[in-house]
């Protein structure tokens, strides 16, 4: 049953979905593949809506992750599995501890799961650059708008540090234009 | 005739939290750190709720559980104030309002993906998504690397995950951190366990870097 399947997977990444943003990617299009549920360009414009919309990355993709399977039922069921560990585990912390942060072996478990955090979103950008042929042997004057556009995003987010969605919005602008 | 009264209690409890979340909700982008001001300011400030240095702890504790900080401090601040029923409470309304944005661009998107312009504007917006996703690392490395461990985890990483399930990278993640932390000790190292980074009330939009 593909609704059980999602809540499943959904459960699952829910668990070890630490800070619900741009680093649960590799993990969310691991198991979407794996099911079968769509390919990685599909995946990557779920990503661009995720961004583009207010809510973490994490619960904004399991929603358009489970739409796109199984329609709003999927939407639904897809986000209760991603929520459900949260509720689950900020219950059972709030009810016996005040401050889980200062003990010892959480500072521990944090020391190697932050570094860990930030090599998950590094690869979730190289395994979409390569998806999306922005690195490839094949250079084109393809690659090469493609690779302006990724250039100036950047210069964009980091210099003068827009906003995601106008972003998104200016680059599908500019998509329209040189592509179609 | 007094049960009635406390039902009653609960349930205004109840309507007050998910309004209070439900608000907030569409006004804030990737459900991270820059929501701590807009929940500061409502639940300390107008709904007088919990104290400053509480709602710190509440935040501080949401990074400790797997989920978006936004949505588990909303959580948090819900079962402090009602119990069980205010979390459920809280947790709906601060995430029924993107789930259906989310859900109605979404059906748009299906919709209209095979519109040759839409189909344009994607090709150019994938590689926009790759610079935000690389922006996020960028922002995302910046607060982890604290010293020479961290950087080496980060950087056995990566490859790792060409290989093996991301959901074991991330376990293993933790179980170096025990392991190097326990090793460090007996070695009798000092370490730097985070930056004292208080970026986020300057810049708003520190969400970027919410991946922890």
């Amino acid at each position: 049953m593909i609704l059980w399947e999602l809540f499943r997977t959904f459960f699952v990444i829910g668990f070890v979905s630490f800070g619900g943003g741009y680093a649960m990617i590799p993990v969310i299009e691991a198991e979407a593949s794996q099911h079968g549920w769509m390919t990685t360009q599909q995946f990557t414009d779920v990503i661009a809506i995720a961004g583009m919309s207010p809510g973490p990355i994490a619960t904004n993709s399991a929603i358009l992750v489970g739409y796109s399977t199984a329609g709003i039922a999927g939407a639904i069921i897809s986000t209760l599995g991603v929520l459900l560990p949260s509720i689950i585990l900020v219950l059972i912390v709030a009810t016996f501890f005040t401050k889980l942060q200062n003990y010892s072996i959480v500072q521990s478990i944090f020391y190697g799961l932050r570094p860990i955090v930030a090599s998950l979103v590094i690869y979730a950008a190289l395994s979409f650059a390569l998806s999306n042929n922005l690195i490839t042997i094949n250079v084109s004057w393809h690659t090469v708008s493609l690779l302006f556009i990724f250039g100036l995003s950047l210069v964009l987010l980091l210099k003068f540090r827009w906003h995601p969605i106008y972003i998104i919005i200016l680059s599908g602008l500019v998509g329209v234009a040189l592509y179609s | 005739m007094k049960e009635v009264e406390t039902m009653k209690e609960e349930w205004k409890v109840f309507f007050q939290l998910f309004w209070t979340f439900f608000k907030m909700g569409p006004v804030t982008f990737g459900g991270g750190y820059a929501m701590i001001p807009l929940i500061e300011k409502e639940v300390v400030e107008k709904r007088k709720w919990l104290k400053s240095e509480e709602v710190t702890d509440v935040f501080a504790l949401s990074q400790t559980v797997p989920g978006a900080v936004a949505i588990n401090s909303a959580t948090f601040i819900g079962k402090r104030i009602g119990g069980v029923k205010g979390a459920v409470a809280a947790m709906l309304g601060i995430s029924l309002p993107t789930f259906f944005i989310v859900l109605a661009l979404g059906i748009l998107y299906f919709f209209f993906q095979d519109n040759p312009k839409v189909e344009a504007a994607f090709l150019a917006i994938r590689a926009s998504v790759v610079a935000l996703i690389a922006y996020a690392a960028i922002k995302t490395g910046k607060t982890a690397i604290t010293d020479k461990s961290t950087l080496g985890i980060m950087i056995v990483g990566v490859p790792l995950l060409f290989v093996i399930h991301p959901i074991f990278v991330i376990l293993l993640g933790a179980l170096t951190g025990i392991v190097c932390r326990f090793v460090k000790r007996k070695l009798g190292y000092n370490m730097e366990l985070e930056q004292k980074n208080e970026d986020y009330k300057n810049h708003p939009d520190y969400f970027m870097g919410a991946g922890i």
